[in-house]
């Protein structure tokens, strides 16, 4: 059996991230990223002071350094973006290496930069370090509407499903000799989409009647509850604890 | 006193809101503790009938009683609880994250928590072999285990009456037997709609034919297989060199 996209970001361990209950974990991303974006941009020496404080829970969690790299990689057409505002943004200009850039550009690109791969690291803790299932039950914990958890873990349970048959209707049509040459053939991919999209939705059909025969009634029964100690929730508030002083700080020296 | 029937059908007529009519008056009783195994060709309306036994397709005329209850407004519930559907694809019975998630899905919307909760849905994965299982994705299992679990999560429901829709199909022959034992070994009533003969024919004593909307047959499955004229007439083909009146009966 294939291990689809979500699942693989998971990576089970047995740290004190780990053990943490989800709800905890989400609402000390949340909080982290919050304070982050809020840092005014000139404070650059906050930002390395929240890059130390991720890079203690990187350790903690015992995630090694080189899969949050690999990971960090979706950043890339957001960091692309950032590369070219030096360029194209109005205003004073400064040297660098010959080059004139705009200082206005500059800070904004190091913004995103910095902002987004901060980011980006918390989230790839939190995935590697919660299992998707205990993820759902964190939201759910945290009182968001139980109509978008369920959607959430059907997306879940069929997220490989989907996939699958979107390989082997690949398949099917490479077995007949096709290849996406050029634009002319879109036309074919966009059918392809088209048919996927009706099977997803004949099979959220069969899903709904077979939820019906087991007596469903709209509501998902609550089969797990993970409750967290103040204990935990202490230490997991603890990174956004840390982040708060020093965001407070950056307030206070750029003001 | 004698145990009302597990299951009743009469006069069951049925057209789809775009006017196809699937059933036209299907009269079938299975007594309690019966297999019966309920054959016919593509199109004879094998599905409509089993999605009016729990009451999903509704609105046509006849009547269905489970266990001497009548299907109604106000018992569709207590039916689902009683008529315990197994689909076709696994994948579309089993939808939930966790396999123990799936099998407590049916008991936990009857309204059951906590041990009595557990303890039903160790039972019913017990009961198919894939106890060491509960903890695992769905998505994670061969299909032969999904098929398993999703008779586990019907079981789980503790039915009056098994429908088991194609069962055999997709199966490997090692996971067929596999399957084939389990359902020998349940103490339920089975009505199991396939075109597997050679299964029917091992698992199910008896057999009904539905063909155009009506049942055409019923009788002793062996009798029934043996029957030539009945089976072209109905577009039912044995398996090349499966003869029904040599094998032995289980």
């Amino acid at each position: 059996m294939g291990q689809g996209h979500l699942h693989r970001l998971h990576r089970p361990g047995d740290t004190v991230i780990h053990r943490l209950p989800p709800q905890t974990k989400l609402v000390a991303l949340f909080a982290f990223v919050v304070l982050v974006v809020l840092t005014p941009r000139e404070a650059f020496w906050a930002f390395g002071a929240y890059a130390l404080l991720l890079t203690a829970v990187v350790a903690l969690a015992e995630i090694p350094s080189r899969v949050v790299a690999r990971r960090a990689l979706v950043e890339v057409p957001f960091v692309l973006f950032a590369v070219l505002l030096p360029f194209v943004t109005p205003g004073p200009e400064v040297e660098v290496l010959g080059l004139s850039l705009s200082t206005e550009g500059l800070l904004g690109a190091w913004n995103i930069l910095a902002k987004a791969t901060l980011g980006v690291v918390a989230s790839i803790v939190l995935a590697a370090t919660t299992e998707p299932r205990s993820l759902l039950l964190g939201l759910e914990r945290l009182r968001l509407p139980s109509m978008l958890v369920q959607i959430a873990s059907f997306m879940l349970r069929y997220a490989d499903v989907i996939l699958g048959e979107m390989e082997r209707m690949r398949v099917a049509r490479e077995s007949r000799g096709f290849h996406a040459r050029h634009l002319g053939q879109a036309r074919v991919l966009a059918q392809s989409a088209g048919a996927l999209f009706i099977r997803a939705y004949e099979r959220g059909e069969r899903v709904h009647l077979a939820m019906l025969s087991r007596g469903y009634t709209g509501t998902m029964p609550v089969l797990d509850s993970v409750g967290a100690t103040t204990r935990e929730w202490t230490t997991a508030l603890v990174l956004p604890a840390a982040a708060l002083v020093v965001a407070a700080s950056a307030w206070v020296v750029t003001r | 006193m004698i145990d009302p029937p597990s299951l009743e059908c009469s006069g069951l007529a049925y057209a789809y809101p775009d006017g196809h009519q699937a059933l036209f008056g299907v009269d079938l009783t299975v007594q309690r503790g019966e297999r019966v195994a309920l054959l016919g060709p593509n199109g004879a309306g094998k599905t409509t009938l089993v999605l009016h036994l729990n009451g999903i397709l509704t609105g046509g005329l006849g009547r269905v009683r489970v266990g001497g209850l009548d299907l109604g407004k106000d018992t569709v519930q207590e039916i689902r609880r009683r008529v315990g559907v197994v689909f076709q694809d696994p994948d579309d019975q089993l939808f939930m994250p966790r396999v123990r998630d799936d099998v407590a899905f049916g008991p936990a919307n009857l309204g059951l928590r906590g041990p009595e909760l557990e303890a039903r849905v160790t039972r019913a994965l017990e009961q198919v072999g894939m106890a060491e299982h509960a903890d695992r994705p769905p998505h994670h299992l061969s299909f032969g285990q999904r098929r398993r679990v999703a008779v586990a999560t019907v079981l789980a429901m503790e039915p009056e009456i098994l429908v088991l829709d194609e069962p055999s199909s997709n199966l490997d022959p090692a996971s067929r037997r596999e399957l084939a034992d389990i359902v020998l070994g349940l103490d339920v009533t089975v009505l199991m709609v396939t075109h597997d003969l050679p299964y029917a024919l091992e698992l199910c004593p008896r057999a009904a034919v539905l063909s155009g909307g009506v049942v055409v047959a019923d009788g002793p499955t062996r009798e029934i297989l043996c029957d030539d004229a009945l089976m072209t007439a109905h577009r039912l083909e044995l398996p090349y060199g499966f003869d029904p009146a040599r094998v032995p009966a289980r």
